[in-house]
C-alpha cells in the first residue's frame, strides 16, 4: 500500500474515533435526558442540565484540539506535515 | 511603540486596544457619576465603537485579491479563532439566546449543544480540506471538484437563500439597537446600521472584515461576561457564577413547586402584549421528548458544517495545520459566551421570582410594580407587562410576562446594575449583530463576483474590475437586506435558525462526500444540491401552510429532510453516471494530503 493510502487509512481511523466521541456527547447522552437529570452533576447542577450548559459544549472544545494534535502526528509519521509557523 | 510587521504585533496592537476600551469604560462610569444623561452614554458608547471599527475598515483597504478575498492567507490561528467567534456569534446569540433557555430551558438548550457540536464536524470533515483547496470561496470548491458552471451556480444559489435569510435578521438587530441607542425610528435606524456595516467590509473585503470582527469580538465578550459576573457577586450566588450557581438552580426549582405553573385563559392573554411570555417551563428539568432535543442539535450542527461565511474564515490561516487549530480557538472563544448564557438565564430568573431578594416581584403587590422605574422603562418599551389576571392585588408567576431581548438588555437595570453597562451592552449588542452580518453579506458578494461574474460569466476580467464588481454587489446586497429588515416580516431567531436549515439540506452533503467519497461525481452533486434544497424549501412551505409534517420534523428542522433527500439523490445518482475522471480523483487525493501547494495555486 502506498505512504498515501496508508496516510489516509490513518486519518480516516481518526475522523471515526472522533465523530464517535462527538455523537456520544451530543446526540447519544440526550437519548436519557431525563433519566439522567435526576442524578447530581459537577458543581451540584442536574446531570442533563450541566451537560447542556457547560459539558458538552467543553468536551467539544477538548475534541477538538485533541484531533488537531492526532492528526498532526499522522502528518509527521508519514512527512505531510507542512513547515513553519501556525 | 509599534516596529515592523502588522501580523508580527496582533497581540499588542489588541492589547492596546482592550485596554482603551476599558478606559473608555471607567471614564464613562465616571461621567454617569458626574450627572451625564443615560441617552448620553447609550450614544456614545455605539457611537464610539462604531467609529473604531470604521477606522480599522478604512486603515485595512486594499487592492489586492488574494487580501480582498482571503486576508492574504495569513490570520494566525487565535485571532481567526476570535474573528469567527464574533463572525458565528449573531445578534441572535447575543441578545436573544439567554431569553430563549429562560423561557423555554430544555427544549431550546439544544441550540447550544448543536452551535457548538457543529464546529467538531467542521474541524474533522471540511475545514482542513477547503483549505489545502485554495479556495476563495465555497462555490469555488464545488465548481472545482465537480467541474462546470451548473454545479457552481447551484452553490451559488443555496449559499444566497441560507446567507440572505439569515443577514436579514442581522440587519433588523443591528436597526433595533441603534433605534434604542440613538433614540431615531426603526425605518431609518436600519440604514444607520447597514452604513455601519459597509464601513467595515467595503475597502478592505477579507482583510478589513478579520481585523473589525476580532476587535468586535473584545467588545462582545466584556459586554457579556461583565454584567453576569458582577450580578452574580452582586446578589451573592457567587463569585464565579458558572461554577457556583447550582443552588440557586436548586432554589428555582422550589419557587417553580411553590408558586405552580399556572396556565392562562385565552382572553388573558389576548390583553398580554405581542412577542412577550410567561415562564410557563421548568428551568432546570427535561421538558422536550429526547427526538425534538436531538432533532434541532443535529440540524444545527450539520447547518454549521455547511454555513459558508463561517467556513471562509478558515481560508484565511496561513496553513492547513493552522486552520484545525483554529478551529478549536473559534469554539473556544464562542463557549466563553455560550456557557455563560444558561448563568444570565438563572440570574436574571432568580432575581424577579425569589422574594426574599430586594429585586424580587413575584408576590409582591402590582401597585408596587408598577411603580417601580425600571418596569415603567420597560414596560415603555413593550418588553415587560404586569396584569392582575386573578384580582387578588399581587403579582403572580403567571402575571409577569417579558420579552425575550430583556432577559440581556434589562438585567443590568433590574439587579441595579449603573446604567454605563447598559450602554456597554448594547455595544456588544451592536458588535456581536455587525459582525456576523458583515461576514454574511461578504460571503455572498463573493460568491457572486467571483463564481458568478468571474467565473461563469467574464473569466477574462481584470483583477481591478472584479473588486469594483465585488464592492458594488456588497452595497447592493446590503441595501437589499436592510430594505426586507425594514419591513419586519419574521423574528430574529427563527429566520436565523431557517437559515441553517437551507444551508444543509444544499450543501452539506455536496462538500462532505467531495473531500470523503472520490466516486461522487457532478451529476450526484447537483441532484444532491437541487433536490435537497427544493425539498427542504417544499417541506418548510408545506408546514407554514397548515401541513402536520411527519416523524416529528418541524419547520425548525425541516434541513433534516432536505438533507436526508440530497444524500439519497446524490450517491444514487452519482451511482448510476459515470465515475469521476482521473483528474479530478488525483485532486481528490491531493487534497487528502495536508504538505504541498494548495489545488488552486498550481493551476
Amino acid at each position: 500500500m502506498s505512504k498515501q493510502a496508508q496516510h489516509w487509512e490513518k486519518t480516516r481511523g481518526l475522523l471515526m474515533v472522533t465523530l464517535a466521541i462527538w455523537f456520544v456527547f451530543s446526540i447519544g447522552i440526550f437519548l436519557f435526558g431525563a433519566e439522567m437529570n435526576e442524578v447530581t452533576g459537577p458543581f451540584g447542577y442536574p446531570l442533563t442540565y450541566w451537560f447542556t450548559c457547560q459539558g458538552s459544549l467543553g468536551i467539544f472544545v477538548i475534541l477538538i484540539f485533541w484531533f488537531a494534535n492526532r492528526q498532526e502526528k499522522i502528518d509527521e509519521e508519514f512527512g505531510f506535515s507542512e513547515r513553519g509557523d501556525d | 511603540m509599534i516596529k515592523g510587521n502588522f501580523i508580527d504585533n496582533l497581540p499588542k496592537v489588541y492589547g492596546i486596544y482592550t485596554g482603551g476600551f476599558l478606559a473608555f469604560i471607567i471614564i464613562m462610569a465616571i461621567a454617569e457619576q458626574m450627572g451625564m444623561s443615560a441617552k448620553v452614554i447609550g450614544i456614545c458608547f455605539v457611537a464610539f465603537t462604531v467609529a473604531i471599527y470604521a477606522i480599522i475598515g478604512w486603515l485595512s483597504r486594499t487592492a489586492q485579491a488574494d487580501a480582498y478575498y482571503v486576508a492574504g492567507r495569513q490570520v494566525p490561528t487565535v485571532f481567526n479563532g476570535m474573528a469567527t467567534a464574533a463572525d458565528w456569534m449573531s445578534g441572535a446569540s447575543f441578545v436573544a439566546m439567554a431569553g430563549g433557555i429562560y423561557f423555554k430551558g430544555y427544549g431550546y438548550m439544544a441550540l447550544l449543544v448543536g452551535w457548538t457540536g457543529g464546529y467538531v464536524l467542521v474541524a474533522s470533515l471540511l475545514a482542513p480540506y477547503l483549505r489545502k483547496f485554495g479556495c476563495y470561496t465555497v462555490p469555488d470548491f464545488i465548481g472545482t471538484r465537480y467541474g462546470g458552471n451548473l454545479a457552481r451556480l447551484l452553490a451559488v444559489i443555496v449559499l444566497t437563500v441560507a446567507s440572505f435569510t439569515y443577514v436579514t435578521a442581522q440587519i433588523n438587530a443591528t436597526g433595533t439597537i441603534a433605534s434604542v441607542a440613538l433614540d431615531i425610528p426603526f425605518q431609518y435606524a436600519v440604514y444607520v446600521g447597514l452604513v455601519s456595516i459597509l464601513l467595515c467590509s467595503m475597502l478592505g473585503g477579507m482583510r478589513g472584515v478579520t481585523w473589525t470582527q476580532v476587535a468586535q469580538y473584545i467588545v462582545l465578550i466584556i459586554a457579556y461576561l461583565l454584567p453576569v459576573f458582577w450580578i452574580s457577586n452582586k446578589i451573592g450566588a457567587g463569585f464565579f457564577p458558572h461554577f457556583m450557581l447550582a443552588d440557586e438552580v436548586a432554589r428555582i426549582g422550589e419557587l417553580e413547586a411553590q408558586y405552580g405553573f399556572v396556565a392562562n385563559s385565552k382572553e388573558n392573554l389576548a390583553m398580554v402584549p405581542k412577542g412577550l411570555a410567561g415562564i410557563t417551563k421548568a428551568h432546570s428539568a427535561v421538558n422536550a421528548t429526547p427526538w425534538a432535543f436531538i432533532s434541532l442539535a443535529l440540524a444545527m450542527m450539520m447547518g454549521t458544517a455547511s454555513l459558508p461565511h463561517v467556513m471562509m474564515r478558515y481560508f484565511t490561516t496561513p496553513s492547513v495545520k493552522a486552520a484545525r487549530k483554529s478551529v478549536g480557538w473559534s469554539l473556544f472563544f464562542i463557549f466563553l459566551l455560550y456557557s455563560s448564557a444558561p448563568m444570565l438565564a438563572t440570574l436574571s430568573k432568580l432575581s424577579l421570582m425569589d422574594p426574599s431578594l430586594p429585586t424580587g416581584i413575584i408576590g409582591k403587590s402590582i401597585a408596587d410594580v408598577q411603580a417601580i422605574d425600571w418596569y415603567q422603562n420597560w414596560n415603555q418599551a413593550n418588553l415587560m407587562f404586569i396584569s392582575d389576571f386573578n384580582g387578588n392585588g399581587t403579582v403572580e408567576l403567571n402575571e409577569f410576562f417579558m420579552g425575550g431581548k430583556a432577559v440581556v438588555l434589562a438585567t443590568p437595570e433590574i439587579a441595579g446594575l449603573p446604567y454605563v453597562i447598559s450602554g456597554l451592552v448594547a455595544a456588544g449588542g451592536m458588535a456581536a449583530a455587525m459582525s456576523t452580518a458583515d461576514g454574511l453579506i461578504l460571503a455572498i458578494a463573493n460568491a457572486l463576483s467571483h463564481d458568478l461574474y468571474y467565473k461563469i460569466i467574464d473569466p477574462k476580467a481584470e483583477t481591478a474590475k472584479r473588486l469594483v464588481v465585488a464592492r458594488v454587489l456588497l452595497v447592493v446586497i446590503g441595501f437589499a437586506g436592510a430594505t426586507i429588515a425594514a419591513m419586519e416580516i419574521q423574528g430574529i431567531l427563527g429566520s436565523v435558525i431557517w437559515a441553517f436549515d437551507f444551508a444543509m439540506s444544499g450543501l452539506f452533503f455536496p462538500l462532505v462526500l467531495g473531500v470523503w467519497w472520490k466516486r461522487a461525481n457532478r451529476e450526484g452533486a447537483i441532484a444532491g444540491m437541487a433536490l435537497g434544497l427544493i425539498s427542504g424549501a417544499g417541506y418548510l412551505i408545506w408546514v407554514r401552510n397548515g401541513g402536520s409534517g411527519f416523524l416529528g420534523i418541524t419547520q425548525l428542522t425541516f434541513g433534516i429532510f432536505g438533507s436526508a433527500v440530497s444524500l439519497v439523490a446524490m450517491v444514487v445518482v452519482s451511482l448510476i453516471t459515470s465515475e469521476p475522471n482521473a483528474a479530478t480523483q488525483k485532486m481528490v487525493d491531493e487534497v487528502r494530503v495536508p504538505s504541498g501547494r494548495t489545488i488552486l495555486g498550481k493551476q
